[in-house]
Protein backbone atom coordinates (compact mmCIF):
# COMPACT_ATOMS: atom_id res chain seq x y z
CA UNK A 1 0.00 0.00 0.00
CA UNK A 2 1.66 3.11 -0.83
CA UNK A 3 -0.88 6.03 0.92
CA UNK A 4 0.20 9.67 1.61
CA UNK A 5 0.15 9.19 5.28
CA UNK A 6 -2.33 12.65 6.21
CA UNK A 7 -0.68 13.06 10.18
CA UNK A 8 -4.39 14.16 11.15
CA UNK A 9 -6.54 10.86 9.98
CA UNK A 10 -7.78 8.80 12.35
CA UNK A 11 -8.43 5.16 12.26
CA UNK A 12 -10.99 4.00 15.03
CA UNK A 13 -10.43 0.28 15.93
CA UNK A 14 -13.26 -0.81 18.56
CA UNK A 15 -13.10 -3.67 21.05
CA UNK A 16 -16.49 -5.82 21.42
CA UNK A 17 -15.48 -8.82 22.76
CA UNK A 18 -12.21 -9.77 25.50
CA UNK A 19 -13.14 -13.31 25.49
CA UNK A 20 -15.74 -16.32 24.48
CA UNK A 21 -17.90 -15.46 26.86
CA UNK A 22 -17.60 -11.99 27.32
CA UNK A 23 -20.74 -9.58 27.17
CA UNK A 24 -23.05 -10.25 24.09
CA UNK A 25 -24.53 -6.98 23.99
CA UNK A 26 -20.76 -4.99 23.76
CA UNK A 27 -20.22 -5.38 19.64
CA UNK A 28 -23.81 -3.60 18.97
CA UNK A 29 -23.48 -0.78 21.37
CA UNK A 30 -19.49 -0.55 20.23
CA UNK A 31 -20.81 -0.13 16.60
CA UNK A 32 -23.95 1.85 17.66
CA UNK A 33 -22.55 4.48 20.32
CA UNK A 34 -20.68 6.80 18.26
CA UNK A 35 -17.93 6.43 14.48
CA UNK A 36 -15.69 3.59 14.77
CA UNK A 37 -14.01 1.51 11.06
CA UNK A 38 -12.97 -2.20 12.74
CA UNK A 39 -14.98 -3.61 15.06
CA UNK A 40 -12.31 -6.34 16.73
CA UNK A 41 -13.08 -9.11 18.45
CA UNK A 42 -11.32 -12.11 20.38
CA UNK A 43 -12.93 -14.99 21.65
CA UNK A 44 -9.52 -17.25 21.93
CA UNK A 45 -7.79 -18.32 24.97
CA UNK A 46 -4.72 -20.49 25.46
CA UNK A 47 -7.09 -23.93 25.71
CA UNK A 48 -10.28 -22.95 23.93
CA UNK A 49 -8.35 -24.22 20.26
CA UNK A 50 -8.64 -27.50 22.18
CA UNK A 51 -12.65 -27.09 23.41
CA UNK A 52 -13.23 -26.21 19.49
CA UNK A 53 -11.28 -29.00 17.92
CA UNK A 54 -13.63 -31.74 20.18
CA UNK A 55 -16.80 -30.23 18.79
CA UNK A 56 -15.62 -30.27 15.33
CA UNK A 57 -14.87 -34.08 15.88
CA UNK A 58 -18.23 -34.30 17.00
CA UNK A 59 -19.31 -32.28 13.73
CA UNK A 60 -17.32 -31.36 11.16
CA UNK A 61 -19.09 -28.27 10.90
CA UNK A 62 -18.43 -26.67 13.74
CA UNK A 63 -14.92 -25.94 15.38
CA UNK A 64 -15.59 -22.04 15.77
CA UNK A 65 -17.18 -19.58 18.33
CA UNK A 66 -20.64 -19.86 17.81
CA UNK A 67 -21.35 -16.35 19.98
CA UNK A 68 -19.45 -14.64 16.94
CA UNK A 69 -22.58 -15.54 14.76
CA UNK A 70 -24.74 -13.71 17.19
CA UNK A 71 -22.65 -10.66 17.52
CA UNK A 72 -22.49 -10.46 13.29
CA UNK A 73 -26.45 -10.64 14.21
CA UNK A 74 -26.26 -7.96 16.16
CA UNK A 75 -23.48 -5.63 13.75
CA UNK A 76 -24.77 -6.70 10.32
CA UNK A 77 -26.45 -3.12 9.86
CA UNK A 78 -23.72 -1.37 10.72
CA UNK A 79 -21.36 -3.29 8.62
CA UNK A 80 -23.74 -3.23 5.84
CA UNK A 81 -24.58 0.26 5.63
CA UNK A 82 -22.04 2.35 7.10
CA UNK A 83 -19.40 0.47 6.16
CA UNK A 84 -17.89 -1.14 9.57
CA UNK A 85 -15.54 -3.90 9.36
CA UNK A 86 -15.16 -6.39 11.69
CA UNK A 87 -11.94 -8.73 12.15
CA UNK A 88 -11.74 -11.86 14.67
CA UNK A 89 -10.16 -14.71 15.57
CA UNK A 90 -13.94 -16.33 16.00
CA UNK A 91 -12.54 -19.42 13.58
CA UNK A 92 -11.39 -21.12 15.60
CA UNK A 93 -10.18 -24.95 14.08
CA UNK A 94 -12.67 -24.34 11.62
CA UNK A 95 -12.80 -20.89 9.99
CA UNK A 96 -14.13 -21.40 6.59
CA UNK A 97 -17.50 -23.04 8.56
CA UNK A 98 -17.17 -19.76 10.33
CA UNK A 99 -17.41 -18.16 7.46
CA UNK A 100 -20.27 -20.03 5.68
CA UNK A 101 -22.37 -19.19 9.00
CA UNK A 102 -21.81 -15.64 8.92
CA UNK A 103 -22.66 -15.51 5.04
CA UNK A 104 -26.18 -17.40 6.23
CA UNK A 105 -26.74 -14.61 8.75
CA UNK A 106 -26.50 -12.19 5.63
CA UNK A 107 -28.94 -14.47 3.51
CA UNK A 108 -31.13 -14.47 5.95
CA UNK A 109 -31.64 -10.52 6.44
CA UNK A 110 -31.61 -9.95 3.12
CA UNK A 111 -28.06 -8.85 2.58
CA UNK A 112 -26.71 -11.88 0.38
CA UNK A 113 -23.73 -10.10 -1.34
CA UNK A 114 -22.93 -7.53 0.93
CA UNK A 115 -20.41 -9.19 2.99
CA UNK A 116 -16.85 -9.95 1.67
CA UNK A 117 -15.43 -12.51 4.43
CA UNK A 118 -11.69 -12.95 4.53
CA UNK A 119 -10.77 -16.41 5.53
CA UNK A 120 -7.44 -16.83 7.36
CA UNK A 121 -5.86 -20.34 7.64
CA UNK A 122 -2.76 -22.11 7.80
CA UNK A 123 -2.54 -21.75 11.37
CA UNK A 124 -3.46 -25.31 12.44
CA UNK A 125 -0.63 -27.59 12.28
CA UNK A 126 -2.31 -30.71 14.16
CA UNK A 127 -2.42 -32.66 10.86
CA UNK A 128 1.18 -31.94 10.30
CA UNK A 129 2.46 -32.58 13.79
CA UNK A 130 4.36 -35.90 12.93
CA UNK A 131 5.97 -34.64 9.96
CA UNK A 132 7.06 -31.69 11.91
CA UNK A 133 8.34 -34.22 14.63
CA UNK A 134 10.01 -35.94 11.99
CA UNK A 135 11.53 -33.26 10.19
CA UNK A 136 13.51 -32.05 13.64
CA UNK A 137 10.75 -29.27 14.92
CA UNK A 138 10.73 -31.16 18.84
CA UNK A 139 8.20 -28.56 19.48
CA UNK A 140 9.72 -28.50 23.08
CA UNK A 141 7.45 -27.64 25.99
CA UNK A 142 8.34 -23.66 26.41
CA UNK A 143 8.87 -23.38 30.42
CA UNK A 144 9.40 -27.33 31.29
CA UNK A 145 12.10 -27.98 28.39
CA UNK A 146 10.42 -31.48 27.82
CA UNK A 147 9.94 -32.57 23.90
CA UNK A 148 6.24 -32.66 22.72
CA UNK A 149 6.89 -36.61 21.92
CA UNK A 150 6.30 -37.48 25.85
CA UNK A 151 2.36 -36.27 24.90
CA UNK A 152 2.36 -36.44 21.26
CA UNK A 153 -0.29 -39.54 21.68
CA UNK A 154 -2.13 -37.19 23.28
CA UNK A 155 -2.42 -33.96 21.55
CA UNK A 156 -5.67 -32.39 20.97
CA UNK A 157 -4.80 -29.67 18.89
CA UNK A 158 -1.42 -27.74 17.35
CA UNK A 159 -2.20 -24.15 16.32
CA UNK A 160 0.75 -21.44 15.20
CA UNK A 161 0.34 -18.04 16.46
CA UNK A 162 0.07 -15.82 13.31
CA UNK A 163 0.43 -12.31 13.20
CA UNK A 164 -0.89 -9.30 11.57
CA UNK A 165 0.36 -10.09 7.95
CA UNK A 166 -2.93 -12.52 6.20
CA UNK A 167 -5.47 -9.80 7.93
CA UNK A 168 -3.82 -7.17 6.16
CA UNK A 169 -3.58 -9.03 3.01
CA UNK A 170 -6.99 -9.70 3.54
CA UNK A 171 -8.26 -6.29 4.09
CA UNK A 172 -6.89 -5.62 0.81
CA UNK A 173 -8.59 -8.06 -1.14
CA UNK A 174 -11.61 -5.82 -0.09
CA UNK A 175 -12.48 -8.32 2.66
CA UNK A 176 -14.77 -6.39 5.31
CA UNK A 177 -15.20 -9.02 7.69
CA UNK A 178 -11.51 -10.85 8.39
CA UNK A 179 -12.17 -14.24 10.02
CA UNK A 180 -9.16 -16.24 11.39
CA UNK A 181 -8.11 -19.06 13.44
CA UNK A 182 -5.27 -18.80 16.35
CA UNK A 183 -4.18 -15.39 15.13
CA UNK A 184 -2.54 -12.91 18.45
CA UNK A 185 -4.64 -10.90 20.02
CA UNK A 186 -2.66 -8.21 19.23
CA UNK A 187 -2.82 -8.75 15.41
CA UNK A 188 -6.20 -7.79 15.07
CA UNK A 189 -5.84 -4.51 16.50
CA UNK A 190 -2.59 -3.88 14.62
CA UNK A 191 -3.61 -5.06 11.03
CA UNK A 192 -6.00 -2.43 9.98
CA UNK A 193 -4.11 -0.15 11.29
CA UNK A 194 -0.59 -1.20 9.28
CA UNK A 195 -3.36 -1.54 6.34
CA UNK A 196 -4.78 1.57 6.52
CA UNK A 197 -1.72 3.90 7.00
CA UNK A 198 0.42 1.48 4.81
CA UNK A 199 2.98 0.79 7.69
CA UNK A 200 5.60 -1.90 6.12
CA UNK A 201 7.07 -4.85 7.46
CA UNK A 202 10.17 -3.25 9.27
CA UNK A 203 8.22 -0.23 10.62
CA UNK A 204 9.19 -1.54 14.02
CA UNK A 205 8.08 1.43 16.23
CA UNK A 206 4.63 1.66 14.45
CA UNK A 207 3.86 -2.22 14.48
CA UNK A 208 5.45 -1.65 18.27
CA UNK A 209 2.63 0.38 18.81
CA UNK A 210 -0.11 -1.18 16.99
CA UNK A 211 0.77 -4.50 18.80
CA UNK A 212 0.44 -2.73 22.46
CA UNK A 213 -2.81 -0.52 21.35
CA UNK A 214 -3.79 -4.41 20.78
CA UNK A 215 -2.76 -5.10 24.03
CA UNK A 216 -4.65 -2.75 26.16
CA UNK A 217 -8.23 -3.14 24.54
CA UNK A 218 -7.72 -7.03 23.55
CA UNK A 219 -9.36 -7.78 27.38
CA UNK A 220 -12.55 -5.57 26.99
CA UNK A 221 -13.39 -3.17 29.53
CA UNK A 222 -10.59 -4.15 31.46
CA UNK A 223 -8.69 -1.18 30.21
CA UNK A 224 -11.61 1.33 30.49
CA UNK A 225 -12.50 0.70 34.21
CA UNK A 226 -14.24 -3.01 34.58
CA UNK A 227 -11.60 -5.06 36.83
CA UNK A 228 -9.57 -1.63 37.78
CA UNK A 229 -8.76 -1.93 41.50
CA UNK A 230 -7.83 1.57 41.88
CA UNK A 231 -10.51 4.19 42.45
CA UNK A 232 -13.21 1.49 42.24
CA UNK A 233 -15.62 2.71 44.55
CA UNK A 234 -16.02 6.23 42.06
CA UNK A 235 -15.47 4.15 38.71
CA UNK A 236 -19.29 5.72 37.29
CA UNK A 237 -22.15 3.44 35.90
CA UNK A 238 -20.17 0.18 35.54
CA UNK A 239 -23.73 -1.00 34.76
CA UNK A 240 -23.34 0.88 31.31
CA UNK A 241 -19.88 0.09 30.95
CA UNK A 242 -18.31 1.84 28.05
CA UNK A 243 -15.74 -0.84 25.66
CA UNK A 244 -12.37 0.68 24.41
CA UNK A 245 -11.61 2.20 21.61
CA UNK A 246 -8.15 2.67 19.52
CA UNK A 247 -8.32 6.24 17.78
CA UNK A 248 -4.79 5.75 15.92
CA UNK A 249 -3.28 8.10 13.71
CA UNK A 250 -0.31 7.34 11.01
CA UNK A 251 2.35 8.27 13.09
CA UNK A 252 1.49 5.27 15.56
CA UNK A 253 0.27 7.46 18.57
CA UNK A 254 -3.03 6.96 19.70
CA UNK A 255 -5.76 7.96 22.50
CA UNK A 256 -7.42 5.36 24.24
CA UNK A 257 -11.22 6.68 24.26
CA UNK A 258 -15.02 5.41 24.72
CA UNK A 259 -18.40 6.38 23.42
CA UNK A 260 -19.56 9.09 25.04
CA UNK A 261 -22.63 8.74 27.71
CA UNK A 262 -21.35 5.36 28.53
CA UNK A 263 -20.02 4.16 32.20
CA UNK A 264 -16.71 3.32 33.57
CA UNK A 265 -13.59 5.10 33.15
CA UNK A 266 -10.66 5.30 30.83
CA UNK A 267 -7.89 7.06 32.73
CA UNK A 268 -3.86 6.91 33.13
CA UNK A 269 -4.17 4.36 36.10
CA UNK A 270 -7.09 2.09 34.35
CA UNK A 271 -4.62 1.85 31.13
CA UNK A 272 -1.44 1.57 33.22
CA UNK A 273 -3.54 -1.65 34.83
CA UNK A 274 -4.19 -3.24 31.25
CA UNK A 275 -1.00 -2.51 30.16
CA UNK A 276 1.18 -4.84 32.67
CA UNK A 277 -1.88 -7.45 32.69
CA UNK A 278 -0.19 -10.70 31.43
CA UNK A 279 2.69 -9.07 31.37
CA UNK A 280 6.31 -11.17 31.05
CA UNK A 281 9.62 -9.25 30.55
CA UNK A 282 8.41 -5.86 29.35
CA UNK A 283 11.36 -4.86 27.16
CA UNK A 284 10.51 -7.86 24.90
CA UNK A 285 7.03 -8.42 24.34
CA UNK A 286 7.59 -11.44 21.34
CA UNK A 287 4.93 -11.19 18.87
CA UNK A 288 4.92 -12.58 15.10
CA UNK A 289 5.66 -8.94 13.40
CA UNK A 290 7.76 -7.30 15.90
CA UNK A 291 9.34 -7.30 19.51
CA UNK A 292 7.52 -4.20 21.31
CA UNK A 293 9.02 -2.80 24.36
CA UNK A 294 6.73 -1.76 26.88
CA UNK A 295 9.07 -0.15 28.99
CA UNK A 296 8.65 2.84 25.93
CA UNK A 297 5.31 3.26 26.90
CA UNK A 298 4.27 6.75 27.94
CA UNK A 299 0.81 7.23 28.82
CA UNK A 300 -0.76 10.96 28.97
CA UNK A 301 -4.34 12.24 30.37
CA UNK A 302 -5.89 13.79 26.93
CA UNK A 303 -8.94 15.05 28.69
CA UNK A 304 -11.95 13.27 30.41
CA UNK A 305 -12.20 9.12 29.48
CA UNK A 306 -8.81 10.02 26.69
CA UNK A 307 -5.60 8.38 27.49
CA UNK A 308 -3.25 9.55 24.71
CA UNK A 309 -0.22 6.69 24.10
CA UNK A 310 2.84 7.59 22.63
CA UNK A 311 6.98 6.78 22.40
CA UNK A 312 6.72 3.53 22.13
CA UNK A 313 9.46 1.57 20.00
CA UNK A 314 10.09 -1.70 18.85
CA UNK A 315 12.97 -4.20 17.45
CA UNK A 316 12.61 -6.67 14.53
CA UNK A 317 10.41 -9.67 15.13
CA UNK A 318 12.07 -13.23 15.86
CA UNK A 319 12.66 -16.11 13.47
CA UNK A 320 9.61 -18.24 15.45
CA UNK A 321 6.00 -18.16 16.09
CA UNK A 322 4.70 -19.43 19.05
CA UNK A 323 2.28 -22.46 19.01
CA UNK A 324 -0.13 -23.41 20.95
CA UNK A 325 -1.14 -27.46 21.86
CA UNK A 326 -3.35 -28.85 23.77
CA UNK A 327 -2.92 -31.99 24.98
CA UNK A 328 -5.15 -34.54 27.32
CA UNK A 329 -3.45 -34.38 30.62
CA UNK A 330 -5.99 -36.83 33.45
CA UNK A 331 -8.76 -36.11 35.38
CA UNK A 332 -10.05 -33.26 37.88
CA UNK A 333 -12.57 -33.01 40.28
CA UNK A 334 -12.98 -29.88 42.66
CA UNK A 335 -15.92 -30.72 45.44
CA UNK A 336 -17.71 -28.10 47.91
CA UNK A 337 -19.75 -27.84 51.23
CA UNK A 338 -20.02 -25.18 53.24
CA UNK A 339 -20.13 -24.97 56.93
CA UNK A 340 -21.75 -22.24 59.62
CA UNK A 341 -20.91 -20.36 62.60
CA UNK A 342 -19.71 -21.43 65.38
CA UNK A 343 -16.93 -22.77 64.92
CA UNK A 344 -17.24 -23.04 61.11
CA UNK A 345 -13.51 -23.45 60.39
CA UNK A 346 -13.07 -25.60 62.80
CA UNK A 347 -15.40 -27.86 61.75
CA UNK A 348 -14.52 -27.03 58.07
CA UNK A 349 -11.00 -28.82 58.70
CA UNK A 350 -12.14 -32.37 60.60
CA UNK A 351 -14.51 -32.50 57.53
CA UNK A 352 -11.29 -32.19 55.22
CA UNK A 353 -8.99 -34.60 57.82
CA UNK A 354 -11.95 -36.94 57.72
CA UNK A 355 -12.45 -36.87 53.75
CA UNK A 356 -8.84 -37.78 53.62
CA UNK A 357 -8.92 -40.81 56.06
CA UNK A 358 -11.13 -41.78 54.22
CA UNK A 359 -9.52 -41.20 50.60
CA UNK A 360 -6.70 -43.16 51.86
CA UNK A 361 -8.16 -46.56 53.46
CA UNK A 362 -9.36 -46.69 50.00
CA UNK A 363 -6.09 -46.82 48.55
CA UNK A 364 -6.91 -44.05 46.48
CA UNK A 365 -3.44 -42.13 45.06
CA UNK A 366 -3.80 -38.48 43.66
CA UNK A 367 -1.26 -36.93 41.50
CA UNK A 368 -2.45 -34.09 43.04
CA UNK A 369 -5.07 -32.65 45.91
CA UNK A 370 -5.70 -29.58 47.57
CA UNK A 371 -7.95 -28.65 50.15
CA UNK A 372 -9.12 -24.73 50.49
CA UNK A 373 -10.93 -22.99 52.95
CA UNK A 374 -12.87 -20.47 50.83
CA UNK A 375 -14.16 -17.16 53.21
CA UNK A 376 -10.73 -17.73 55.17
CA UNK A 377 -7.61 -18.67 52.76
CA UNK A 378 -8.26 -19.84 49.56
CA UNK A 379 -7.19 -16.58 47.69
CA UNK A 380 -3.91 -15.30 49.68
CA UNK A 381 -3.34 -18.67 51.78
CA UNK A 382 -0.99 -18.08 54.10
CA UNK A 383 -0.76 -14.18 53.62
CA UNK A 384 -3.92 -14.22 54.65
CA UNK A 385 -4.86 -12.50 58.38
CA UNK A 386 -7.79 -13.65 60.30
CA UNK A 387 -10.03 -10.99 61.45
CA UNK A 388 -12.58 -12.53 63.92
CA UNK A 389 -14.15 -15.40 63.80
CA UNK A 390 -15.24 -16.90 60.13
CA UNK A 391 -19.19 -16.88 60.28
CA UNK A 392 -19.20 -19.54 57.34
CA UNK A 393 -16.54 -21.66 55.46
CA UNK A 394 -16.50 -22.91 52.04
CA UNK A 395 -14.43 -26.29 52.07
CA UNK A 396 -13.08 -27.29 48.67
CA UNK A 397 -10.88 -29.90 47.96
CA UNK A 398 -9.84 -30.65 44.63
CA UNK A 399 -7.86 -33.40 43.49
CA UNK A 400 -6.15 -34.85 39.90
CA UNK A 401 -5.38 -38.34 38.73
CA UNK A 402 -4.73 -40.08 35.33
CA UNK A 403 -6.73 -42.73 36.42
CA UNK A 404 -10.90 -41.33 36.22
CA UNK A 405 -12.05 -43.82 38.15
CA UNK A 406 -9.32 -42.99 41.06
CA UNK A 407 -11.54 -38.69 40.75
CA UNK A 408 -14.94 -41.01 39.89
CA UNK A 409 -14.35 -42.58 43.67
CA UNK A 410 -13.58 -39.20 44.92
CA UNK A 411 -16.78 -37.33 43.89
CA UNK A 412 -18.97 -39.74 45.78
CA UNK A 413 -17.05 -39.23 49.18
CA UNK A 414 -18.58 -35.56 49.38
CA UNK A 415 -22.21 -35.91 49.99
CA UNK A 416 -21.59 -38.44 52.74
CA UNK A 417 -19.79 -36.04 55.07
CA UNK A 418 -23.45 -34.22 55.45
CA UNK A 419 -24.84 -37.51 57.58
CA UNK A 420 -21.43 -38.80 58.62
CA UNK A 421 -19.48 -35.86 59.32
CA UNK A 422 -19.56 -32.64 61.20
CA UNK A 423 -21.93 -30.71 62.04
CA UNK A 424 -23.93 -27.21 60.63
CA UNK A 425 -23.39 -28.30 57.02
CA UNK A 426 -24.75 -27.22 54.03
CA UNK A 427 -24.24 -25.97 50.28
CA UNK A 428 -24.52 -29.71 48.67
CA UNK A 429 -27.17 -29.08 46.46
CA UNK A 430 -25.64 -29.34 43.61
CA UNK A 431 -25.34 -33.10 43.81
CA UNK A 432 -22.20 -35.09 43.02
CA UNK A 433 -18.84 -32.88 41.69
CA UNK A 434 -18.50 -33.39 38.07
CA UNK A 435 -15.31 -35.48 36.79
CA UNK A 436 -13.56 -32.98 34.00
CA UNK A 437 -11.16 -34.19 31.83
CA UNK A 438 -7.89 -31.68 31.94
CA UNK A 439 -6.96 -30.19 28.71
CA UNK A 440 -3.67 -28.64 29.85
CA UNK A 441 -1.52 -26.06 27.84
CA UNK A 442 1.71 -26.56 26.09
CA UNK A 443 3.05 -23.96 24.43
CA UNK A 444 6.29 -24.36 22.16
CA UNK A 445 8.31 -22.43 19.14
CA UNK A 446 8.44 -23.27 15.76
CA UNK A 447 10.46 -22.06 13.18
CA UNK A 448 8.37 -18.96 11.08
CA UNK A 449 9.23 -20.81 7.58
CA UNK A 450 7.00 -23.87 8.18
CA UNK A 451 4.11 -22.03 8.57
CA UNK A 452 2.47 -20.68 5.69
CA UNK A 453 -0.93 -18.84 5.81
CA UNK A 454 -3.60 -18.10 3.18
CA UNK A 455 -6.47 -15.78 2.29
CA UNK A 456 -9.69 -16.93 0.67
CA UNK A 457 -12.38 -14.29 0.49
CA UNK A 458 -15.76 -15.56 0.53
CA UNK A 459 -18.78 -13.87 -0.76
CA UNK B 1 6.92 4.61 60.15
CA UNK B 2 4.19 1.21 58.94
CA UNK B 3 3.53 1.80 55.68
CA UNK B 4 0.89 -0.23 53.75
CA UNK B 5 1.28 -1.74 50.20
CA UNK B 6 -1.87 -1.26 49.40
CA UNK B 7 -2.08 2.51 50.60
CA UNK B 8 0.76 3.63 47.99
CA UNK B 9 0.04 1.29 45.02
CA UNK B 10 -2.63 -0.36 42.84
CA UNK B 11 -2.03 -3.57 40.84
CA UNK B 12 -3.02 -6.02 38.69
CA UNK B 13 -2.28 -9.44 37.79
CA UNK B 14 -2.41 -12.64 35.52
CA UNK B 15 -1.48 -15.83 34.77
CA UNK B 16 0.78 -17.70 31.89
CA UNK B 17 0.89 -20.68 32.27
CA UNK B 18 2.48 -22.19 35.91
CA UNK B 19 3.25 -18.44 36.17
CA UNK B 20 1.68 -15.57 37.77
CA UNK B 21 2.38 -11.78 37.09
CA UNK B 22 1.85 -9.38 39.00
CA UNK B 23 2.35 -5.70 37.56
CA UNK B 24 2.52 -3.15 41.17
CA UNK B 25 1.92 0.39 40.26
CA UNK B 26 2.37 3.58 42.74
CA UNK B 27 -1.01 5.65 42.95
CA UNK B 28 1.65 9.16 43.25
CA UNK B 29 4.32 9.17 40.63
CA UNK B 30 6.74 10.89 43.22
CA UNK B 31 5.68 7.40 45.41
CA UNK B 32 7.48 5.28 42.34
CA UNK B 33 11.25 5.53 43.59
CA UNK B 34 10.15 4.85 47.08
CA UNK B 35 8.27 1.48 45.88
CA UNK B 36 11.18 0.65 43.37
CA UNK B 37 13.56 0.78 46.78
CA UNK B 38 11.56 -1.25 49.01
CA UNK B 39 9.94 -4.43 46.49
CA UNK B 40 13.46 -5.73 45.89
CA UNK B 41 13.27 -9.25 44.00
CA UNK B 42 14.16 -10.96 47.77
CA UNK B 43 11.60 -8.86 49.41
CA UNK B 44 8.96 -10.22 47.24
CA UNK B 45 10.59 -13.52 47.58
CA UNK B 46 10.26 -13.62 51.38
CA UNK B 47 6.84 -12.44 51.23
CA UNK B 48 5.52 -14.88 49.03
CA UNK B 49 7.33 -17.94 50.95
CA UNK B 50 5.01 -21.12 51.02
CA UNK B 51 2.54 -19.61 48.58
CA UNK B 52 4.14 -20.20 45.59
CA UNK B 53 7.19 -22.91 44.86
CA UNK B 54 9.22 -21.27 42.17
CA UNK B 55 11.55 -18.33 41.92
CA UNK B 56 10.59 -14.54 41.64
CA UNK B 57 12.11 -11.96 38.33
CA UNK B 58 11.61 -8.53 38.87
CA UNK B 59 11.43 -5.83 35.93
CA UNK B 60 11.13 -2.47 36.02
CA UNK B 61 8.55 0.35 34.18
CA UNK B 62 9.63 3.50 35.19
CA UNK B 63 7.71 4.83 32.01
CA UNK B 64 4.41 3.51 33.73
CA UNK B 65 5.66 4.23 37.44
CA UNK B 66 5.42 0.17 37.79
CA UNK B 67 7.05 -2.39 38.64
CA UNK B 68 6.42 -6.18 37.10
CA UNK B 69 6.98 -9.54 39.18
CA UNK B 70 7.05 -12.98 37.63
CA UNK B 71 6.25 -15.41 40.52
CA UNK B 72 6.81 -19.18 39.05
CA UNK B 73 5.32 -22.15 40.57
CA UNK B 74 2.46 -20.05 41.93
CA UNK B 75 -0.46 -21.98 39.95
CA UNK B 76 -0.71 -25.25 41.48
CA UNK B 77 0.49 -26.20 37.87
CA UNK B 78 -1.58 -23.33 35.88
CA UNK B 79 -4.60 -23.12 33.58
CA UNK B 80 -6.50 -25.99 33.85
CA UNK B 81 -4.22 -28.28 35.92
CA UNK B 82 -4.75 -26.50 38.31
CA UNK B 83 -6.74 -27.08 41.53
CA UNK B 84 -6.62 -23.92 43.00
CA UNK B 85 -9.59 -21.31 43.29
CA UNK B 86 -7.24 -18.92 41.65
CA UNK B 87 -6.22 -21.13 39.07
CA UNK B 88 -5.54 -17.82 36.87
CA UNK B 89 -3.49 -15.87 39.65
CA UNK B 90 -6.30 -13.29 39.33
CA UNK B 91 -5.87 -12.12 42.82
CA UNK B 92 -2.29 -12.48 43.74
CA UNK B 93 -2.15 -8.38 42.98
CA UNK B 94 -3.90 -8.30 46.18
CA UNK B 95 -1.77 -10.57 47.47
CA UNK B 96 1.42 -8.40 46.92
CA UNK B 97 -0.18 -5.40 47.87
CA UNK B 98 -0.41 -7.02 51.50
CA UNK B 99 3.30 -6.16 52.24
CA UNK B 100 4.27 -3.23 54.91
CA UNK B 101 7.00 -1.12 54.33
CA UNK B 102 9.13 -0.11 56.64
CA UNK B 103 9.82 3.87 55.89
CA UNK B 104 12.15 6.47 57.72
CA UNK B 105 9.49 8.71 59.48
CA UNK B 106 11.84 11.98 57.59
CA UNK B 107 11.04 10.18 54.46
CA UNK B 108 7.59 9.44 54.93
CA UNK B 109 6.93 13.27 55.84
CA UNK B 110 8.24 14.63 52.71
CA UNK B 111 6.58 11.83 50.49
CA UNK B 112 2.83 12.72 52.27
CA UNK B 113 2.68 8.89 52.59
CA UNK B 114 -0.70 7.80 54.50
CA UNK B 115 0.59 5.80 58.04
CA UNK B 116 -0.73 2.31 58.60
CA UNK B 117 -3.76 2.17 60.69
CA UNK B 118 -2.61 1.07 64.18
Amino acid sequence: MSKTPDPNRIVRVASGQGFWGDWLDAPRRQVEGGPVDYLMLDYLAEVTMSILQKQKERDPAMGYARDFIGAMESVLPAVVDRGVKVIANAGGVNPVSCARAVLEVARKAGATGKLKIGVVTGDDLLPRIDALIGAGHSLTHMDTGAPLSTVRDRVLSANAYIGSAPIVEALAKGANVVITGRSTDTALTMAPLRHEFGWGAADWDKLAAGIIAGHIIECGAQCSGGNCLHDWRNIPDLANIGYPIVEARADGTFVIVKHPGTGGRISVPSVTEQCVYEMGDPNSYITPDVVADFTTIHLADDGPDRVRVHGIKGRPATDKLKVSIAYRAGFKAVGTLVYSWPDAMDKARLADRVLRERLDRMGLRFDQSLTEFVGVSSTHGPLSVASGEAQEVQLRVGVRADDRQMVERFTREIAPLVLNGPPSVTGFAGGRPKVEEIVAYWPALVDKTVVQTSVEVLS
Amino acid sequence: MKVRLVDIAHARSGDKGDTANVGVIALQPNWYPLIDAHLTRDRVRAHFAGVITGDVERYALPNLKALNFLLHGALDGGGTLSLKMDAQGKVFSTAMLRMVLDVPDDEARILELPPAPA
